[in-house]
């Protein structure tokens, strides 16, 4: 029995592959994007943190506590103590056999729209041997799976969780590597790499790009992605995020920085603009604002 | 739309609401000169040609289809018979803030004069208040439930497609060959068919004579004028009124002319609740449509005209108000006249056609308060056709709700009907099944579920008004268990129920007995060859509903109750009480505990659902198939309307967290607020009730209008629907506009008069919803995207 370290459960997911989805979040990400939406999900370890906004002040817990949005030396019966719901755990350890029938309850609107289960993150693959199980396990109960990765992992690693997805979403971020150094903390070099040789071996692959104003917009980063997705294989569809700031007030709430404050949502338009670029820089497949 | 209704649209809604005496004035006169000289049938039908013959007519400048009810547009009667107002009922409804009526002095004169000296003691309301037992009124005034009967006749129901068939001459055919078959000797009741028979012929005199009267008025109208086109306009009307009803429809006009003089004479008679309504108009007009356009005589743009004109006149069609308002009951002027769209046919294929989507344009151009549109979803509608209706939905007044129509016809095989009656059928009013044509399937009132429970948590004892009204089940301190708790909840619901259907046959055989609908009894299926009335068990199919209300209040005060009082003991029974007696005074910790930390209905858990699928299986179980008096049987509905908020303000807190006063949950749906899962998980929760066992269920939602802005967002809404009723689902409705919208339009209802919000079973200006109604749909989750 493998365990793995979850932080969300989403139903009606509708942006992370085809159909109505429940996508399951993974905690821990290797990257530390500027824009992630996410921020709760990058440390791998479960932790507490305090909603100010829904806490009544009921004096479970200590002024000094109530100063930090991140808690220390809490457990889950603390939360379950916590009227409101301000005192929460970010991480959920759970075993894939009991998660597999909480992903499966929305199955009748899976079948219904050709959707299914997307494993997300985080990145799914800091727990890949979790993952890996799940992945066969769904796929066993003959339901769509779907990988959404950084790429950031071993080759092996992401070949053989991948073999157990029936579409893998992939992100490409930036293509130089020191503004990707700068932006996320990683070289892009071994993502590359590893949507180079995926897209040879899986069937079902989506690129998506997040377009962060200021940040992976620009015309030369946009052609560059052009570029190198031409020639691959097996690259089926590639969708432009628009960056949207409902990650920023989350970094606060974990008590970290949000580099990219104040960044608009681009526009449709700017989303059409960039779209155009790539199908001028010769991709034929469907590119979308969203899937 | 045309600049004719155009004008026509705008006229309708700039008319105002007022009263007039004029019914009320003919109905005095004519029973003060033949009370006791006619059998009650021939009374009644002989009342009824008398206003068919003497009520003042309009015709609008530029109307196609003609007849009103009243003197002119919203120019609403009143049936004293069975309700007269007071003088101050009248004042109220002149002076109230929303939803108020005209009243001009005359009307108060001649109702203080005439007809309130005659009507006070002899109004059926009257004689039923009478005849209630007191058990009825203790339990009424603690608002464990409503009484649709005491203020409106008995109706929702639906014509069928049989009037597209047959003129008013033929069914006197009808009625003249099933009177010469009665056998006075040998069957007991021939004298008393007799009656019924030779009043429902004289209803089709009298809807024959105020169609005549029209072509008069045309004909008059026409010689007028010395040429042009609305001379050959009111010649074309007077030919149509000649026609129909007397006759059988040929064309498109005559058909829907056909059908409106139906409609006023079902709604003059009496004031029946739910108007009258068209059912499968698509299906029903398709005939005359195609033929219309095969033989040039219409064009797809003529038929719309007609159409148009068609709905301007349900607009024209105000509720009669109530008597003795409170402001708690809030107001409508909404009839609940209901068109269906799409659904089945009589062999099961699919009933869409090229009038459905005929229907929806207009539907989504006019933006009507009246009538109400829904779709009959079945596994064989066209997904085009349900993508046609959820693309009007996005627009956001509402329209059209959604019905399964594969459960509707399921629900029906249930209760017994052959199978091509529930096809021909579908849902009227709010969301209740019947088989049109076919039926009379009656609403009794709503059942306050929230407060059987606050009875078993009170000995059977009414805290508000004093009354001991439920059963005697103990003090509430002494239950060990949770099945202690839900034994003494159900038997508060039994006792309760027991004394609603007790109060419910009474009603039942006054209307069979005293207030006799001749001329519904003569479209309704088998009152002629029964020579038996509507109102007496005529219709060959005969169910009475009571609407359950509350289930999503209820699912989660059990569960807070079973949780925190007997599973994970942390606040004895007793206790408990206390605190919710006192509305959480100085508990906010464990009031936030109780909105927060509990379970609750709406979000796929299992614990909570599992409550509620409980306390569905024991109304049902409590109510289904007990014996009306008409040879059908009582059904369980999930249906709230307006009445969550009534019920809400005549209970205490609950164990859910509700505060004192505060609305209950409606319909099927989760608390407000309490869904926490998204769509999905609601409409997981809400199929593990067993729609198939009811006469109905009402769920709403409400949805951003971001989440459907584009071609994938009217996918994933189809997706939902299609699931939910690959579920059994019986219904679905929407609402697609956001908190901060209503919030404004609540801030500054000048400038929203005419913003349409879904309440439940019914769209309404949101302006006009009483403030505490308002507040309840702003508190409504608002699903979004992930």
């Amino acid at each position: 029995m493998t365990a793995g370290v979850i932080f969300n459960v989403q139903r009606f997911s509708v942006h992370d592959g085809p159909g109505l989805r429940s996508t399951v979040f993974m905690k821990g990400c290797p990257l530390r994007c500027a824009w992630c939406h996410n921020p709760e999900s990058q440390p791998p370890a479960p932790a507490f943190v305090r909603l100010s906004h829904r806490c009544m002040r009921c004096e479970r817990c200590s002024e000094a506590d109530l100063a930090e949005p991140v808690v220390a030396g809490r457990g889950m019966a603390d939360v379950d103590r916590c009227p409101t719901g301000a005192l929460q755990s970010v991480g959920e350890r759970v075993d894939a056999a009991t998660l597999v029938p909480r992903l499966l309850r929305d199955r009748p609107f899976f079948d219904e729209s050709g959707g299914g289960v997307t494993v997300s993150g985080g990145e799914p693959l800091m727990q890949a041997p979790f993952v890996t199980d799940l992945l066969r396990r769904l796929r066993a109960a003959g339901v769509h799976t779907a990988l959404d990765t950084c790429g950031f992992s071993p080759w092996p690693v992401l070949r053989d969780a991948a073999a157990e997805a029936d579409l893998v979403l992939f992100d490409v971020k930036l293509m130089d590597d020191t503004r990707h150094r700068a932006a996320t903390g990683v070289s892009n070099r071994p993502i590359l790499a590893n949507l180079e040789a995926m897209s040879r071996v899986h069937p079902a692959i989506w690129v998506r790009l997040p377009i962060v104003p200021g940040h992976t917009d620009d015309e030369s980063n946009i052609d560059a992605v052009g570029a190198f997705l031409r020639p691959l294989p097996g690259i089926a569809r590639i969708d432009l995020l628009p960056y949207h700031p409902t990650g920023e007030s989350k970094f606060a709430r974990v008590g970290l920085e949000c580099a990219v404050r104040g960044t608009p949502t681009p526009t449709a338009d700017r989303l059409a603009i960039l779209a155009a670029r790539l199908r001028a820089a010769g991709l034929t497949m469907p590119i979308g604002d969203h899937p | 739309m045309t600049a004719r209704t155009e004008r026509l649209r705008r006229a309708s809604l700039d008319a105002v609401p007022a009263i007039s005496a004029e019914r009320a004035v003919i109905t005095t006169a004519f029973y003060t000169d033949h009370l006791g000289r006619h059998s009650t049938p021939v009374l009644r039908a002989m009342n009824f040609y008398a206003i068919c013959d003497r009520k003042t007519l309009w015709m609008g400048d530029e109307e196609l289809i003609v007849g009103e009810r009243g003197p002119a547009p919203k120019a609403v009667p009143t049936y004293p018979e069975l309700t007269c107002h007071s003088v101050e009922d009248l004042r109220i409804l002149g002076a109230r803030p929303k939803t108020n009526y005209a009243v001009d002095a005359t009307v108060i004169e001649t109702y203080a004069r005439n007809v309130i000296p005659f009507w006070q003691g002899r109004s059926l309301r009257d004689q039923m208040f009478g005849e209630l037992p007191q058990a009825w009124h203790d339990a009424y005034a603690a608002g464990c439930f409503t009484e649709f009967m005491e203020q409106r006749a008995p109706g929702h129901t639906v014509a069928d497609g049989k009037l597209y068939r047959k003129g008013l001459l033929d069914f006197k055919a009808d009625i003249a060959r099933s009177e010469a078959a009665l056998d006075v000797e040998h069957d007991p009741e021939a004298l008393d068919k007799r009656e019924q028979l030779r009043a429902m012929s004289i209803a089709c005199d009298a809807v024959m004579r105020f169609a005549e009267r029209h072509a008069e008025l045309a004909e008059a109208r026409a010689a007028a004028l010395s040429h042009g086109p609305r001379k050959r306009e009111l010649e074309t009307i007077a030919n149509v009124c000649r026609r129909v009803p007397a006759h059988a429809p040929r064309d498109f006009h005559e058909a829907l002319q056909y059908y409106w003089f139906c409609h006023l004479a079902v709604i003059t008679e009496l004031n029946g609740w739910d108007a009258f309504s068209p059912g499968h108009l698509d299906q029903h007009l398709w005939p005359f449509y195609q033929r219309g356009l095969a033989d040039g005589t219409l064009t797809h743009d003529t038929a719309r005209e007609l159409l148009e004109c068609f709905f301007v006149k349900f607009n024209n069609h105000t509720a009669p108000p109530k008597v003795g308002v409170t402001a708690a009951e809030s107001g409508t002027y909404t009839d609940f006249a209901n068109i269906n769209l799409a659904g089945l046919l009589r062999d099961g294929s699919d009933g869409s056609n090229d009038v459905t989507h005929l229907l929806l344009d207009i539907i989504d151009e006019m933006h009507l308060l009246q009538p109400s549109s829904n779709m009959q979803v079945s596994r064989k509608t066209p997904d085009a056709v349900l993508k046609h209706a959820l693309r009007v939905i996005r627009n956001g007044y509402g329209f059209p709700s959604l019905f399964n129509a594969d459960a509707v016809v399921e629900e029906q095989l249930r209760q017994g009907k052959t199978l091509e009656a529930p096809r021909e059928g579908g849902c009227s009013g709010c969301v209740e099944v019947g088989a049109f044509g076919k039926e009379a399937y009656i609403l009794t009132g709503y059942f306050n579920l929230p407060k059987m429970l606050e009875l078993a948590l009170h000995d059977g004892f009414d805290v508000r008004t004093g009354t001991y009204v439920g059963a005697r089940t103990g003090d509430p301190a002494a239950f060990r268990t949770y099945d202690d708790l839900f034994a003494a909840f159900r038997a508060q619901v039994e006792h309760v129920i027991d004394i609603k259907i007790r109060g419910n046959q009474i009603i039942e055989r006054l209307y069979a007995t005293r207030m006799p609908h001749t001329f519904l009894s003569v479209i309704t299926d088998d009152c002629i060859t029964k020579g038996k009335d509507y109102n007496a068990g005529g219709a060959r199919y005969n169910n009475t509903f009571i609407q359950a209300v509350g289930i999503g209040s209820i699912t989660d005060s059990l569960a807070a109750l079973k949780e925190l009082a007997f599973d994970a003991p942390m606040l004895p029974l007793g206790r408990f009480v206390e605190i919710l007696d006192a509305d959480f005074t100085g508990e906010d910790a464990l009031r936030q505990r109780l909105l927060n930390k509990t379970h609750k209905y709406g979000n796929d858990d299992d614990y909570a659902d599992a409550l509620m699928t409980q306390t569905f299986r024991m109304l049902f179980e409590t109510i289904d198939g007990r014996p009306n008096t008409k040879g059908g049987a009582y059904r369980l509905e999930m249906l709230p309307t307006t009445c969550h908020v009534y019920f809400g303000d005549v209970c205490l807190a609950s164990a859910d967290g509700r505060g004192e006063g505060q609305p209950v949950s409606e319909g099927i749906s989760p608390v407000q607020g309490a869904d926490r899962n998204g769509p999905t998980a609601v409409l997981r929760s809400a199929a593990k009730m067993d729609h198939v066992k009811t006469g109905g269920t009402l769920l709403n939602m409400k949805f951003t209008p971001g989440l459907l802005q584009s071609d994938a967002g009217i996918d994933r809404l189809h997706s939902l629907v299609r699931t939910y009723f690959k579920l059994d689902g019986h219904h679905l409705q929407f609402n697609v506009v956001t908190a901060d919208a209503l919030r404004e339009a609540q801030a500054n209802p000048s400038a929203h008069r005419d913003l349409i919000v879904r309440v439940a079973g019914y769209s309404d200006y949101f302006c006009d919803l009483s403030a505490a109604l308002q507040d309840e749909i702003i508190r409504r989750t608002e699903h979004q995207e992930f």
